[in-house]
């Protein structure tokens, strides 16, 4: 398998998230976009993480385990972000009653 | 590699199952972006991670597709579900029916010139790389995605990295609670 292969398709789901963090305006769709764009990162670190030189050391391991170490964190700052964003959106419902993401612009300058 | 050697593309059962995948993972990840109920959103992306985690266990990161499908699907997932359903957001449809939005139709051409853009000036260089140098599992020892390996480097090298987020989820549990408790008047 090339490499290029892995990397385009994360190179596509990176592009798409960020596109639909863009046009939808539902808070929740807009996370899930974030989480699409998280894994592309993810399947990004894991294809370098595959094909790096290998006599390369990172920390004294070897540098296929410092990408899979970034998805590991990767994944757990993931976790806390929507426990957290989600808590927000939660929140902003209660206040406003709505979370269309176009009006709720209180906190333009 | 040699230089000179012209490549000729074989069809390995590896390059099948990794295109059959990379292609729902396309078809997913386009759902969740272009579905406008947000439950058929999330179950989009549901199977983009699952096909990932497949692609993980094919590329031999074992321990990484289990921690896919677990933290991912089965944890983050089911919390979007949640707080859809508490906030009955069953469709965009309210949304819709307001003023004209030209967002939507510029997506795609936008999508597809900042993909070409990247595409060529980031991934070219990469182009000749094709054979994986990290090891894979053989019958005499455990690959470079097995989870003695990655528990090994966790424990051993990246102690101080791991403890830390461990610190950063206890904070994001605290924080959820207090964001989500409702506010008590004294």
């Amino acid at each position: 398998m090339p490499l290029l292969a892995y990397l385009g398709l994360g190179l596509f789901m990176f592009v798409t998230g960020s596109i639909g963090v863009v046009i939808r305006r539902n808070p929740v769709v807009v996370f899930m976009c974030i989480e699409l764009m998280l894994n592309a990162v993810n399947l990004t670190f894991l294809a370098f993480a595959r094909y790096a030189p290998s006599p390369l050391l990172i920390e004294k391991q070897p540098a296929w385990m410092a990408g899979q170490m970034a998805v590991i964190f990767v994944m757990a700052v993931a976790a806390a972000e929507v426990a957290v964003g989600l808590g927000i959106i939660m929140a902003i419902f209660r206040l406003k009653n709505k979370v269309d993401l176009d009006e709720l612009s209180s906190m333009r300058g | 590699m040699d230089m000179n050697q012209v490549h000729i593309p074989q069809v390995s059962p590896n390059l099948v199952i990794v295109s059959l995948f990379s292609l729902i993972a396309i078809v997913t990840g386009i759902g969740v972006v272009a579905f406008n109920n947000p439950i058929r959103s999330m179950l989009s992306l549901v199977a983009n991670f699952f096909t990932l985690a497949f692609i993980y266990f094919s590329m031999g990161a074992e321990m990484m597709g289990i921690q896919q499908i677990v933290v991912y699907t089965g944890a983050i997932m089911v919390l979007f579900l949640f707080v859809i359903m508490l906030l009955n957001l069953s469709t965009d449809s309210l949304t819709m029916t307001r003023k004209f939005d030209v967002k939507p139709f510029l997506a795609v051409p936008v999508g597809l010139g900042v993909f070409t853009l990247i595409a060529s000036q980031i991934l070219l260089p990469f182009k000749d790389i094709r054979t994986p140098s990290a090891p894979d599992a053989t019958a005499a020892s455990v690959g470079w995605g097995s989870p003695q390996a990655l528990g090994r480097a966790l424990f051993t090298g990246y102690v101080w990295p791991f403890e830390i987020i461990s610190l950063l989820l206890m904070v994001g549990i605290v924080g959820a609670i207090l964001l989500a408790r409702r506010r008590v008047e004294a």
